[in-house]
């Protein structure tokens, strides 16, 4: 599976509350929590993305603080289907996957990456171009297991292919 | 055997067997499941997850809790829907521990009062904060809804053994500082994912002398650290803990003479004086004295960090013949109504009242920015809670200082932020 876009940065510690504020968890709609995305780091941020088209890339510990699912289906409700960062705060590394978010960590390389460069990310090799710089970078493929999941699209859609014989 | 509080809790519950050198950190597990918990805020999307997978019943209807305490009493429409979506699922599976109204308090204050948890269990919980039952020897760990929906279908969950940093604290413990200032300490040692992946486990003289309810407190902000767990040993205090919560047939754990660590953090307290977090991150601490003279507009005093009878207790002590200054809200919420009726058996609430603070339901309600005291633009609020994030007690332009129950009492009759010792 490969993805392309364009991408938008964000800092270090990228906490839950600011990728959707507590005031809007009264709802679990995807669209509904989208277009709350970032509001708690700038009620502006949103604007920037161009559905399906637009990769998030991220500094240390992206999504520290609650246990929220609603962090990553607010990013993907506004369009975002991926993230390459330093790191992951584990609740949120988790919830990725189980929600169908791809997270992608790669250490400091993830300074490679400007706001608006043109990315593609080749998820089986494990490989990301910049096409804007020309550089590209590796990082350890996924397991199969964790691909299926996101394939499936989210760890309940799997547990549901499963129980119905079909992976 | 050597193992960590960590190795030991997760070994014992994996599904299969695992040998000493099987139970090593890396090794992803799966594990039974004692308790598997849900909020108001969480529930209706496990609900949601749980339906989807096509499960039909949770695996134990007695191991599930679903506690109504964010954004109770219901704020708002919206909200109250939530929660029928959570009654309907209690009442359709027959979920024994569903707490809603009067019977409910701030989930992590109340399952280990109402002995819903106890040491040794392996506990997931669909809130961050669920980290706090390692105060009593239990390895708990925040997941979000859907790996608790698969909780609670399966009744099992997969862990990796996580690698553990030893914190042993020793010293003289200094007047008015509390296991809130020695957890705010070692998240400005470590930075808010200094712990990443990891279990943080506690130990020394100070930690043995340390009332359970506040290695509550300590194990419930392990995860500003990043933390997966902040595991402390069972001891005689935590049985004792335990048979008040009428449980039985606890046994002290502790870790195993010459585990291994990651690393080894050492805390000597003597001279040290309390502790507070600055805007906007948990590990931005800097010594009380430092900031006196701060301005604030609004006090919390409560939550699943601090909202306990032995926290309502210090508070009272300091605004006990006080009153908190004109034109600040001081905002007290007991975190269950067993501290509640505590607090009101022992005079706290009448010392409280006299003193012009704002008595409120047991509720999460502020600390997440949800209602019962929001913060406007250019507000500054101190409280007991656990997160400063930008915005998390409201506006995007207000502030959040962190520290303990008496700074707290202290800051709220002075009106700036304050050492107990300089009212």
């Amino acid at each position: 599976m490969k993805y392309t876009g364009k991408s938008l940065t964000v800092g270090d510690h990228i906490d839950t509350d600011a990728i959707i504020p507590a005031i809007y968890l009264v709802s679990s709609d995807p669209t509904e929590l989208g277009s709350h995305c970032m509001d708690g780091l700038d009620p502006k941020w949103k604007n920037k993305i161009a559905p399906g088209s637009s990769l998030l890339v991220a500094g240390r510990n992206f999504g520290c603080g609650s246990s929220r699912e609603h962090a990553p289906v607010a990013l993907i409700g506004a369009g975002i289907p991926l993230v390459i960062a330093h790191s992951f705060a584990r609740i949120f590394y988790r919830n990725a996957f189980n929600m169908g978010l791809v997270p992608i960590e790669v250490g400091d390389a993830y300074s490679e990456f400007h706001e608006g460069d043109a990315i593609e990310v080749d998820m089986p090799a494990g490989k990301i171009i910049n096409k804007t710089t020309g550089k590209s970078i590796t990082f350890p493929p996924l397991p199969e297991s964790m691909r299926a999941i996101l394939e499936a699209g989210g760890l309940a859609a799997f547990v549901r292919k499963r129980l119905d014989g079909k992976v | 055997m050597t193992f960590t509080l960590a190795q030991k809790i997760v070994a014992s519950h994996s599904v299969i067997p695992l040998g000493e050198s099987e139970a090593a950190p890396g090794r992803i597990v799966n594990c039974r499941l004692d308790l598997v918990l849900a909020n108001d805020i969480t529930a209706p999307l496990a609900i949601k997850s749980f339906m989807l997978m096509g499960a039909k019943k949770v695996f134990d209807k007695n191991k599930i809790a679903l506690v109504m305490d964010h954004f109770t009493p219901q704020k708002d429409i919206a909200s109250a829907e939530q929660v029928l979506i959570s009654r309907n699922f209690a009442k359709e599976q027959e979920i024994v521990n569903y707490f809603e109204g009067g019977d409910a308090g701030v989930e992590h204050a109340l399952l280990p009062e109402l002995g819903l948890v106890g040491p040794g269990d392996m506990v997931i919980g669909a809130d961050s904060h669920t980290c706090t039952y390692g105060g009593i020897g239990a390895f708990a760990t925040g997941m979000g809804s859907t790996d608790i929906a698969a909780g609670m279908a399966l009744g099992e969950s997969w862990f990796k053994i996580p690698e553990s940093i030893r914190v042993s604290i020793s010293g003289q413990l200094p007047a008015y500082m509390s296991g809130k200032d020695l957890i705010l300490w070692v998240i400005g040692r470590l930075g808010v994912d200094g712990a990443r992946y990891k279990a943080l486990e506690f130990d020394g003289p100070i930690i043995e002398a340390m009332s359970v309810e506040g290695r509550l407190t300590m194990a419930n902000m392990a995860i500003e650290a990043g933390a997966k767990a902040g595991l402390f040993a069972a001891d005689q205090k935590t049985l004792e803990y335990c048979r008040a919560a009428k449980r039985k047939s606890d046994k002290e754990i502790h870790a195993d003479p010459g585990a291994l660590y990651e690393e080894q953090i050492n805390l000597d307290v003597s001279g040290l004086e309390p502790l507070v977090a600055c805007p906007h991150l948990p590990e931005n601490i800097r010594p009380v004295s430092e900031l006196k003279d701060l301005a604030v507009n609004q006090v919390i005093i409560g939550s699943c960090t601090n909202g306990r009878i032995s926290d309502l207790r210090e508070a009272a002590k300091i605004l006990s013949h006080r009153k908190v200054k004109k034109g600040l809200r001081c905002i007290v919420l007991p975190a269950t109504p067993g501290v509640y009726r505590a607090a009101l058996k022992e005079g706290i609430i009448e010392t409280l009242l006299e003193a012009e603070c704002i008595v409120g339901p047991p509720s999460c309600g502020p600390c997440l920015g949800g209602h019962l005291g929001i913060l406007g633009a250019g507000e500054r609020a101190l409280a007991t809670t656990n997160r400063n994030f930008r915005g998390r007690m409201g506006s995007l332009e207000s502030e959040v200082y962190l520290a303990n129950p008496a700074v707290a009492a202290a800051t709220a009759v002075a009106g700036v932020i304050t050492h107990p010792a300089a009212l």
